[in-house]
């Protein structure tokens, strides 16, 4: 679907390689793939994966355990390296991990020995190098204000619980302003409850600051709460894009306008069946 | 309140806060029937094991003497006669100082050795204290005309001999954190490193304290040839350092390898330079495992130091020991064992402080050692 929905005035070339790009895709995939050597034989987790993701879009990618979700994320990421094929930024070809492209892990992976204020700053520090020390902190706080912790800036990464330590993951990925942010399960690992509560804060600050944002997640509700698109990946092996949704609800959302909408179930009973089959 | 909580404190540190609470309950009569296990766990049990261990330790000397005692007679019966084994009988009976047999000290007769070094400290201090008196105003116009001041030159009381001790530790430790952790590091950081010299590891770690020694003296007294001072000192501690790094090496080198995936990651997304991310990143998290190092290391130290003192004729319990044992006094023995009590109580105390300062900088504090 995503190239024909281009204005093509907005196109231009990619001298490297001859591809063809549109100044309005930030998150550019072809012909991806990726092969495990194993004992048994290479092992190959992602073949001919392409996938285009828009300026300001919010992509949810959902998909069976073990497809090679979060192989495909850290290779966005660049933590990952790529065995075959492309992945460019604003037209750009990545090399290895950068602060362009904010993460947000599973775990929360905060420095357990420092404060939530000098995790976020951690980051701050090597984005704006040039800032003063206040204007920096003055971002960080920012940030750990937007989700909810302006009385825990002091307080220690290990005398968090499970949520309270992801929000400080939150905040130290939109902190560092990344052009990409690429979430892997983040809410997986906490109950119903503070999971909504984090969606609710997730996109609250997002609306705001519109960074293209890549989120893995196996909850076909959050799927679709969060997304503009949900991409829906085929199982393994030589995993690859197997269906896109869009998600037509208009925002800033609602939890409640959402599981009101006529087309929600619609929209849940196409993912649902895609994973069932 | 201040006071208790300090008390508290100093319990706690010892490992006693659970014998005391327990007693303080059953004296503020807090105890339930629920808490009768926990007394018979926490108070019995520890006392009857040290009534048991003097209890043991006084038969056991007994029955020594008596041995021992046994023997002498049936020695002079056999060499000089029965009128001279008669003698010797009475003169043991009689607890002559002069025909006691020397074996195993009772727990009293350890106590009375404690008692007379305690005395004989007091007895050296005030002797300095005389000295020092004495000399003073000699030594400022000694000092003035550029000549060495008179420094007193008595024989060391065995609370000087432990200090020596202290101090010797002390330095070899340090010396240890100061090669183990730096060169910690740069193996941890490298893999190629580390696997390129694991074997001195492997095959240094096992050296017995007293080879080290020998080494280390082979080394010294080569380079110390000329300055007159003593290389005692010097010999000894670099000796206990060298015995005691191998645990911070291998547990600092561990800890730097093995940080968190998360953690590294989050470096390389933040793209931290090299020198940020060994200082904000993989020392802080590799820090309670060097601890863990180096609390080991301040133990064999210890340990050591008392074998190393004793060969290497350097002043200090060890040597304290050993000249005890070459003396053969009467209250030689008990001397001995007095030395073993402080050695072991020393070993202690170093032990809780470095378990202290470990609970402080673990990320957890939930995590009990
Ligand atoms: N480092 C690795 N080496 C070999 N195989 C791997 C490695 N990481 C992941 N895999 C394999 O690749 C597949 C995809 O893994 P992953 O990307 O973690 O899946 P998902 O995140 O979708 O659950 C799985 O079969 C997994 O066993
Ligand atoms: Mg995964």
């Amino acid at each position: 679907m995503s190239s024909t929905i281009i204005d093509q005035k907005y196109r231009h070339f990619d001298i490297e390689n001859g591809i063809v790009y549109s100044s309005d895709v930030m998150l550019d995939l072809s012909k991806l793939k990726k092969v495990y050597p194993t004992p048994k034989g290479d092992h190959v987790v992602l073949e001919d994966l392409n996938l285009q993701i828009m300026k300001e879009e919010f992509v949810t990618i959902i998909g069976h355990s073990g497809c090679g979700k979060t192989t495909m994320l850290s290779m966005i990421a660049g933590l990952n390296p790529i065995s075959g094929g492309n992945i460019a930024v604003l037209g750009h070809h990545i090399k290895g991990p950068g602060p362009d492209r904010g993460v947000i892990f599973q775990s929360p992976s905060l420095m357990p020995w420092m404060t939530s204020l000098q995790n976020v700053m951690l980051g701050v520090n090597q984005v704006f190098p040039h800032a003063t020390k206040a204007q920096r902190t003055d971002i960080a706080k920012y940030y750990l204000q937007k989700v909810g912790l302006e009385d825990a800036f002091n307080k220690k990464a290990t005398e968090l619980s499970q949520g309270m330590q992801q929000r400080v993951g939150i905040a130290r990925a939109f902190a560092i302003k990344p052009k990409v942010l690429l979430l892997d399960e983040p809410f997986g690992m906490l109950d119903s409850l503070t999971r909504g509560e984090l969606q609710d804060i997730l996109i609250e600050i997002w609306n705001k600051e519109k960074i293209t944002a890549v989120m893995i997640t196996h909850d076909v509700d959050e799927a679709i709460f969060l997304a503009d698109r949900v991409v829906m990946m085929t199982s393994g092996p030589k995993a690859k894009i197997g269906d896109i949704l869009n998600i037509d609800f208009e925002r800033p959302r609602t939890r409640k306008a959402v599981l009101e909408h006529n087309d929600y179930y619609k929209y849940r009973k196409h993912l649902i069946d895609f994973l069932e089959h | 309140m201040k006071q208790s909580m300090t008390l508290g404190k100093v319990t706690k540190f010892i490992g006693l806060a659970g014998f005391l609470g327990t007693v303080k309950n059953m004296f503020t009569g807090k105890l339930e029937k629920e808490d009768f296990k926990n007394f018979l766990r926490k108070v019995i049990v520890p006392l009857a094991s040290i009534f048991l261990f003097f209890g043991l330790w006084y038969l056991g000397s007994k029955s020594l003497y008596n041995i021992e005692a046994e023997h002498r007679i049936y020695k002079a019966l056999v060499e000089q006669g029965p009128t001279e084994a008669e003698k010797v009988r009475t003169c043991i009976a009689s607890g002559d100082i002069s025909c006691q047999p020397n074996t195993l000290p009772s727990p009293a007769q350890v106590w009375e050795s404690y008692k007379m070094l305690l005395a004989d400290h007091y007895a050296i201090s005030a002797d300095k204290q005389a000295f020092k008196e004495k000399t003073a105003a000699l030594n400022v116009k000694r000092i003035a005309n550029g000549e060495a001041p008179i420094v007193y030159t008595g024989r060391p009381s065995f609370v000087d001999q432990i200090l020596t001790s202290l101090k010797t530790v002390f330095a070899g430790f340090l010396l240890a954190l100061f090669i183990a952790v730096p060169i910690g590091i740069v193996i941890g950081l490298s893999k190629t490193l580390r696997s390129s010299v694991n074997w001195i590891i492997q095959i240094f770690k096992p050296v017995s304290p007293v080879v080290w020694l020998l080494l280390v003296f082979m080394i010294v007294k080569t380079l110390n040839k000329d300055s007159s001072g003593d290389s005692s000192f010097i010999i000894s501690f670099i000796s206990v350092g060298l015995c005691s790094m191998w645990a911070t090496l291998v547990n600092t080198a561990m800890g730097v390898s093995s940080v968190d995936k998360d953690y590294i990651n989050v470096a390389k997304v933040l793209k931290l330079g090299p020198v940020q991310k060994v200082f904000k990143v993989i020392l802080p998290s590799s820090l309670p495992l060097i601890f863990t190092g180096l609390r080991i290391t301040l133990s064999v130290a210890w340990m050591v130091l008392i074998a190393i003192e004793l060969l290497a004729q350097s002043p200090g319990l060890g040597s304290f020991v050993w000249e005890e044992f070459q003396n053969g006094a009467v209250d030689s023995n008990s001397k001995i064992i007095v030395a073993m009590f402080v050695i072991g109580l020393i070993g202690f105390l170093l032990d809780r402080i470095m378990l202290t300062i470990q609970k402080m900088i673990s990320f957890n504090k939930n995590d009990g050692i």
